[in-house]
């Protein structure tokens, strides 16, 4: 299938045009969630959410018998809400550490909402079927309506975000500063982690309780390599989450058995990926690429200050002197060689025959400054 | 009415537990206006919590706090809070001049955005820390002295007349030492309160005029040259008395 098909399917196939939408409006909501959370340590926390929604999901079904989806996201939201209350709790009440009281909650949860599933499944009613797509996600079950009602929470969500911007960034920062000047820290706490469930929730029946833990995380760690700024943070966040539901919406619809969950988290793993190595000052590989060029040019002051002492021994600072002299003063760093030549490039050294190696005027002068830079290194 | 009230701080019977543990048990803390007070005492002495427990950021099991004759909770715009520069992540995205400006966010109140007044009260602060040339900068790029410097613009934003800081002299250079002192004079010269926890006992006779020393309980308070005695450190800081000698040799 060519890109113009591709564009052809978005605009016209109703599906995929759904299926896009809502991937987008995911990422869109939590890539500006998962800022915060990332920012406030509290990554694991969307893990925690996502699984504990399950058994709010199947409660909510048994309740109502009704598969819309606000009917579901409501049940998710407030078991996701109630396991972070109780998680909360655990950790000002008792000794338990966060990680502890994650797991425990975590699991307690998703077990339970595990045993619900299979025993629903066995109900003798046909209604449930499709359920258990709330474990890995399946874009392709959304209708316009779900769509809707993601974007209509995600948008409050998002508004929220953008009234109380000063109070979260401060929260995020500095929270016993902004306990001193009066602001009410538990409520912030808790309508931040609310939107944050709000976020998880709207994901769940797309991309599943497994895999969404990856949609609060990912698109947030991925902007923050790029940028030192809070807005411009979350705007990229809130970009590379709807970029990867676009194309994993859009790669999920050209073949058959590619759920579209998972293959939004690839697409968001591969944006993660490229911004982990390849963005300017954070990236793995500019870094580097930094630390190599410092280590040569270490390497090259080290071989013209050798020179310089071997020569300043002879009492004629430009004396040859052969490279194994000089691998021998720079043992265990290398590059001898390479240094050489460089240092002949610009006229530093000069070579007296095949392996004999000497200091220019120009060479001599750079020797001299390089010495002088560091007079406890001899 | 008292038209004169003696102090600015006025803390009784303050006792904070966590769990069945006491970390500060039945302190009394009187503070005049216009001094500069160090709270010193060993570690876990509870200097910290006693800060922070006048700041209502920890819930004390009994005790009262007075700021100027009324709880803290009504005085809040009087005070200024520094906390300990390691309490917060400095690997957060945002830049200098951002931090300094969330000093005005208490008086801003909810929603309001910082506007150019707050712009241009944070670039004055920044000037007197000598930090303005690093307003655009990002936070973690700073080294450890401008950290500090940076939360005491933060204060001094906030405009108030009595300053807490916990350890505003932890692991900074010798430049921002000098920066500081002189900052804490030019405060005390405006009329300023302000109280420090404080590591460095040598320090203390030249930088503050009042100390308190505190080990669980208060061992003693008052204007440095009454209190600060060896016999007071010696029962604030039990055994560990060998500073004492140095100080001795010192003088």
């Amino acid at each position: 299938m060519t890109l113009p098909d591709l564009l052809n399917n978005l605009l016209f196939d109703y599906t995929v045009r759904t299926v896009a939408l809502g991937a987008m409006v995911l990422g869109v909501v939590s890539g500006a969630l998962g800022t915060f959370a990332l920012l406030r340590k509290q990554s694991l926390l969307g893990d925690a959410v996502s699984h504990a929604a399950l058994p709010g999901v199947v409660i909510a079904f048994l309740l109502t018998r009704s598969k819309a989806s606000i009917v579901l996201i409501l049940g998710a939201a407030i078991a996701g809400w109630l396991a972070t209350i109780w998680m909360m709790n655990i950790v000002k009440h008792t000794r338990v550490k966060e990680d502890n009281a994650l797991g425990l909650v975590l699991s307690v949860f998703f077990g339970f909402g595990l045993m619900l599933l299979t025993f629903t499944q066995r109900l003798p009613d046909s209604r449930q079927a499709g359920l258990d797509s709330f474990l890995f996600g399946q874009a392709a079950t959304l209708l316009t309506r779900d769509v809707l009602t993601m974007a209509a929470l995600g948008g409050i969500s998002l508004l929220l975000i953008g009234v109380f911007w000063k109070e979260f960034k401060l929260l995020s920062f500095d929270r016993e500063f902004a306990a001193s000047l009066g602001f009410p820290i538990s409520f912030l706490d808790i309508l931040l982690t609310t939107l944050l469930v709000i976020a998880i929730v709207i994901g769940l029946q797309a991309v599943g309780v497994v895999l969404m833990s990856a949609m609060v995380v990912a698109p947030a760690a991925a902007a923050r390599q790029w940028t030192d700024r809070l807005g411009v943070m979350l705007f990229l966040s809130s970009f590379f989450g709807a970029l990867a539901g676009l194309i994993g919406a859009l790669i999920s619809s050209l073949g058959s058995g590619l759920s579209t969950g998972p293959v939004v988290v690839l697409s968001i793993s591969v944006i993660v990926l490229v911004s982990l190595f390849f963005a300017p000052n954070r990236g793995l590989f500019w870094r580097w690429v930094r630390q190599r060029r410092n280590r040569r040019k270490l390497r090259i002051g080290s071989v013209l200050s050798n020179l310089y002492t071997l020569g300043s021994q002879h009492g004629d600072p430009k004396h040859a002197h052969s490279i194994e002299v000089l691998r021998a003063m720079n043992y265990g760093r290398g590059g001898v060689q390479r240094s050489l030549l460089t240092l002949e490039e610009r006229g530093h050294v000069v070579r007296e025959d095949e392996h004999k190696w000497a200091l220019t005027e120009s060479g001599l002068e750079e020797a001299r400054k390089i010495t002088q830079q560091s007079p406890q290194s001899e | 009415m008292n038209q004169n009230p003696p102090n600015t701080i006025e803390v009784t019977d303050l006792t904070v537990a966590y769990k069945d543990k006491p970390v500060l048990w039945d302190v009394d803390l009187e503070v005049p206006e216009g001094i500069l007070m160090a709270i010193v005492g060993p570690n876990g002495a509870g200097k910290t919590t006693l800060i922070k427990a006048i700041l209502g950021l920890i819930e004390p099991a009994a005790g009262q706090v007075l700021i100027q004759g009324a709880p803290y909770k009504e005085q809040r715009r009087l005070v200024g809070y520094v906390p300990q520069r390691g309490s917060v992540d400095w690997d957060f995205p945002t830049t200098v001049i951002d931090v300094v400006k969330m000093g005005r966010y208490g008086s801003l109140g909810w929603i309001r955005r910082p506007g150019k007044k707050e712009q241009q009260k944070a670039m004055e602060a920044l000037e007197k820390v000598g930090m303005s040339d690093f307003a655009e900068r990002q936070i973690s790029q700073l080294s450890g002295g401008q950290q500090q410097r940076v939360f005491l613009a933060r204060a001094l934003v906030q405009e108030a007349s009595i300053y807490f800081m916990d350890e505003p002299f932890q692991g900074v250079d010798a430049v921002t030492e000098r920066a500081i002192v002189t900052l804490l004079q030019d405060l005390r010269a405006s009329g300023k309160t302000v109280v420090c926890v404080h590591h460095d006992l040598t320090t203390v006779p030249e930088y503050f005029d009042w100390v308190m020393l505190l080990n669980v309980r208060r061992i003693a308070s008052g204007p440095v040259e009454e209190v600060f005695t060896d016999e007071n450190l010696r029962l604030a800081y039990g055994g560990r008395v060998g500073f004492l000698r140095e100080r001795r040799a010192a003088q």
